[in-house]
């Protein structure tokens, strides 16, 4: 999800320090915390101005034994920051990774910026854990020193142990830590860290820590929370978007062995965006499905039974006649497209998309009279905490909020519908409630990524160069199903990999939107995912049309070096031209581009600025006589900063190349009736072993800090795929999924 | 209701659950064994996949009548320490993402070893497109099947992971 808009994000403002909170270990703990605010993040000069922060939050707990104990204020959603995080931690601090523990942070807004997203966990916290694991050190060291009445500077730290002198005198962190809570915490920004040269686990590919739970069946998922009492519950919701029941009958569902309930529940709007329906609560998964297949209920479809594929189409295609709002104007492109002898002018579509996470949404809540206890997989604990807090009238301290683990998040588990739904049951019901989500529930009640219909036009200049680039993106805009159009930006969230187009100096981009009450949200790279296939589709049809290969196209296009500014949101990174070149460059020489290919192959490539990360991706595709597509090889240039793990970063790269590879192959939200017609694995198909592709990640070797990894290898994949399928038959896909009729 | 009685994981076991429940739930569920996961619940995605007398079957749709008697083996079970070469090769190739898939692609790996214990590229695509990877881990998947059979032909152990305490809420 793009991390400019993140939901919940809070700067804190501490004006305490918190040492030894006894926590869940024995023995005095060590509890060091920081901010983790932007404004830290920021390579500040001295007179620039930034607030004071007085930042301690708890970090880092050590017992007497000297076991370590490492917070992590992000979601493991499969991400691995549940290794990648700490691992920052454990550099500065000093410890023996393979010995460490780690916790999961308080749902507490005040200590924590909480919510996982916007590929922004790793580049997020690198300073602030660096610091954070740094002042530990320096606490510990000062501690030491201290004991043996001898100068900080003549300390040094070697695995969880402060050593001094020859022969050498040590003292385990454990024998420290009682001494070192006492002391004052150094000033986080200034504290020294690391030279990068003597890094020993950053970037190293330290194994997961998460993963031998995750293959023996012990990792606990939402899905398996069980506690004492707890009732399962299912929900029937009107397949029509915001539709209700008109009325229900519950005889039979009631009647059922293991039913223990039915009740309405309401739909709840702004904040959550819930469909509301009919729950059924019984003792067993099955019990509940079984209940409320047996329910007979009337929905009263509503407004949005006048919606589908085709009326929304309809608008686009009306929409795309006309001038939208600019929202950016560089150089004057009407005049340059006015003026040249030849134009050339796409239309791009593409659909909505699903989640379609391995584990459905779903949620446990447990109310008590004190507080409220609840286990989300979440991107979003506090998110859950407000909706949960606000249902019970309990303060937001009283009601705790677990993350386990999510079989998978994509942006989807940012929501919290699934907390709202557990915590009504749970309030209406009394009881300890898990409610579970079937994979048709799952798949008709989303936050879909958006639909997009593109209007391009181009024209070259003698050299074969774009001297104008003309795009008009209309697109069922996020931000107005979440808010009023006079409340909200409705381009913000959709023109990313569009609003930093780097090659053209002429170009005019214009937004415009439809009316639909389609829900829409945050998609793995959000719209860098649809915009990144009509960037990189229509400079691919430039170049074949200039007569120039693709790859030296872009290469041409990229230079001189320069940055692009995105006018609409004037601190986003710039795109650095230099940084995307570099990566192309890097592909070509990785995939051996203009190398012979055998008969009937063909090669696309496409490069992408999003999340702070450039990638660029050459694909390897064959197309049989049948219209029967094959795609081959991947191979994928990153330059995403410093590499914390390597092996890590991989599989990110990995991830989301087959992400957006099956989207890009079958992916295909369809409305009717204003309500969603896919339900299963079986229409909405995904992409599987026999069709992998072989992938292969390369990764720029760089001193800056890291970026993210979550998303930004999804937005060139099926360009790089189109482009190659172009390069195989001279078909040019400008719509997805790309269907057998484009290619016979 | 009379009761139904199968062996899971070597441990005799007993249930009331009505003969029409699907396997996974009566796992899930009345036996706490909630390592088999829910994906689809039509046998689409895999990740319900248990072994029934040592081959692999989906078990979301597999109604316990159909088991009366017989032997499951659940991800639980297919070692007792995390030792079978299929979790040790996970291990070392670093398989799992998010991990909710995993237990499916594990009992379908290991039923296809013990059908095969030298399997082809082509034996793995037959035996392993029927489990969904959302996280998209199937070049790593294939990696470790090939290591996987390399260890049980060896019986070498491969390199150990960090001790850590079994997964769990956090």
């Amino acid at each position: 999800m793009n991390r400019t808009s993140r939901i919940g994000r809070t700067v804190s403002d501490l004006s305490r320090r918190d040492f030894l909170k006894a926590g869940s270990i024995s023995g005095a703990a060590l509890l060091i915390g920081f901010q983790l605010g932007r404004d830290l993040l920021a390579e500040a000069t001295p007179q620039q101005e930034r607030p004071v922060i007085n930042p301690l939050n708890a970090w880092v707990k050590i017992d007497s034994s000297g076991q370590v104990t490492l917070v992590v204020n992000k979601d493991e959603i499969g991400q691995g920051v549940y290794t990648s995080l700490p691992m920052i931690l454990a550099e500065e601090l000093d410890v023996d990774f393979s010995k460490i523990l780690v916790e999961h942070a308080p749902t507490d807004t005040k200590i924590y910026d909480l919510g996982t997203g916007g590929s922004g966990s790793v580049g997020d916290s690198w300073m602030p854990l660096r610091r954070a694991g740094a002042a530990a050190r320096a606490m510990l060291i000062t501690a030491a020193a201290q004991a043996w009445n001898v100068p900080t500077e003549t300390c040094r730290t070697e695995n969880g142990r402060v050593l001094h002198g020859h022969p050498v005198r040590s003292l385990g962190y454990g024998e420290l830590v009682e001494a070192a809570a006492k002391l004052p915490v150094p000033a986080l920004d200034k504290v020294p860290l690391k030279n990068h040269a003597e890094f020993h686990l950053i970037g190293t590919s330290v194994p997961r820590y998460d993963i031998p739970p995750k293959v023996n069946g012990s990792a606990i998922f939402g899905m398996d929370v069980r506690v004492p009492g707890m009732l399962y519950a299912v929900v029937a919701r009107c397949p029509t978007f915001g539709g209700k029941p008109a009325k229900f009958d519950a005889t039979k569902a009631r009647a059922l062995p293991g039913v223990r309930g039915v009740l309405e529940i309401a739909s709840v709007g702004p904040g959550s965006f819930t469909a509301g329906g009919i729950a059924v609560v019984a003792d067993s998964t099955w019990a509940a499905m079984q209940g409320r297949k047996a329910l007979e209920i009337e929905w009263e479809s509503g407004p949005a039974a006048s919606e589908s594929s085709a009326s929304i189409r309809e608008q686009f295609v009306a929409l795309a006649e006309k001038p939208g709002k600019v929202v950016r104007n560089d150089g004057d492109a009407e005049a340059a497209l006015a003026n040249a002898a030849h134009k050339i002018e796409a239309i791009y579509e593409l659909p909505f998309l699903a989640h379609a996470t391995m584990e459905p949404m779903n949620g446990t809540v447990v109310i008590r009279d004190d507080g409220a206890e609840a286990w989300m997989p979440t991107q979003a604990p506090q998110w859950a905490q407000s909706i949960i807090a606000g249902a019970t009238k309990l303060p937001r301290e009283k009601v705790v909020v677990h993350s386990v683990y999510s079989g998978g998040g994509f942006g989807r588990r940012y929501q919290s519908d699934f907390a709202m739904e557990a915590v009504q049951i749970a309030k209406a019901t009394g009881e300890p409630i898990h409610l579970m989500w079937t994979r048709e529930d799952d798949m008709q009640h989303d936050f879909y990524r958006p639909a997009t219909y593109q209007k391009l036009s181009a024209a070259l200049d003698s050299n074969g160069n774009p001297a104008a680039w003309l795009q008009r993106i209309v697109s069922t805009s996020i931000r107005l199903f979440w808010d009023r159009a006079d409340r909200v930006v409705p381009e913000q969230q959709e023109i990313h990999g569009a609003i930093q187009q780097p090659y053209c100096a002429n170009t005019r981009l214009e937004y415009a939107y439809p009316q639909t009450r389609v829900p829409r949200a945050w998609w793995r790279s959000v719209s860098d995912s649809m915009n990144g296939f009509v960037t990189e589709s229509f400079v691919d049809e430039l170049a074949w049309t200039a007569k120039v290969d693709p790859l030296e196209y872009r290469l041409r296009l990229l230079s001189p070096a320069r940055k692009i500014k995105n006018p609409v949101q004037p601190d986003a990174t710039l795109n650095d031209t230099a940084r995307l070149a570099n990566v192309v460059k890097l592909v070509k020489e990785k995939s051996g581009w203009g190398s012979p290919l055998a008969a009937g192959r063909g090669r696309g490539i496409a490069s992408h600025f999003s999340f702070d990360t450039y990638v660029a991706q050459v694909a390897e595709v064959s197309v049989g006589k049948d219209g029967t597509l094959k795609v081959h090889r991947v191979v994928c240039a990153v330059d995403c900063g410093r590499v914390v793990n390597p092996d890590g970063a991989a599989a990110q790269a990995e991830s989301a190349i087959v992400y957006a590879l099956t989207a890009a192959l079958y992916g295909e939200i369809t409305i009717d009736k204003g309500a969603v017609q896919q339900s299963n694995f079986n229409d909405y198909q995904m992409l599987r072993i026999n069709e992998m592709p072989k992938v292969e990640v390369h990764f720029v070797p760089s001193e800056e800090n890291p970026t993210g990894m979550g998303e930004p290898c999804v937005p060139p994949i099926a360009p790089a795929v189109t482009n190659a399928i172009y390069a195989a038959t001279r078909k040019r896909i400008r719509r997805l999924p790309i269907r057998s009729e484009d290619l016979a | 209701m009379a009761a139904i009685t199968f062996e899971v994981n070597g441990q005799h076991k007993s249930v009331e659950d009505s003969p029409d429940t699907p396997l996974l739930w009566v796992l899930r569920d009345t036996l706490g064994l909630t390592g088999t996961k829910y994906g689809c619940g039509m046998a689409l995605c895999g990740a319900c996949t248990v072994h029934l007398d040592g081959k692999p079957i989906r078990s979301c749709l597999t109604p316990i009548s159909q088991i009366a008697g017989k032997k499951i083996t659940t991800i639980e079970g297919l070692s007792r320490d995390t030792s079978h070469p299929v979790q040790r090769a996970w291990i070392t190739e670093q398989v799992p993402q998010c991990g909710y898939c995993q237990s499916g692609q594990i009992m379908s790996a290991a039923a296809l070893l013990a059908a095969k214990p030298n399997p082809t590229n082509a034996d793995i695509d037959e035996a392993m497109a029927g489990n969904i990877c959302r996280c998209g881990m199937y070049q790593r998947i294939r990696k470790a099947i090939h290591l996987a059979a390399k260890l049980a032909a060896n019986g070498k152990a491969a390199p150990r992971a960090a001790a850590k305490p079994a997964g769990g809420a956090l």
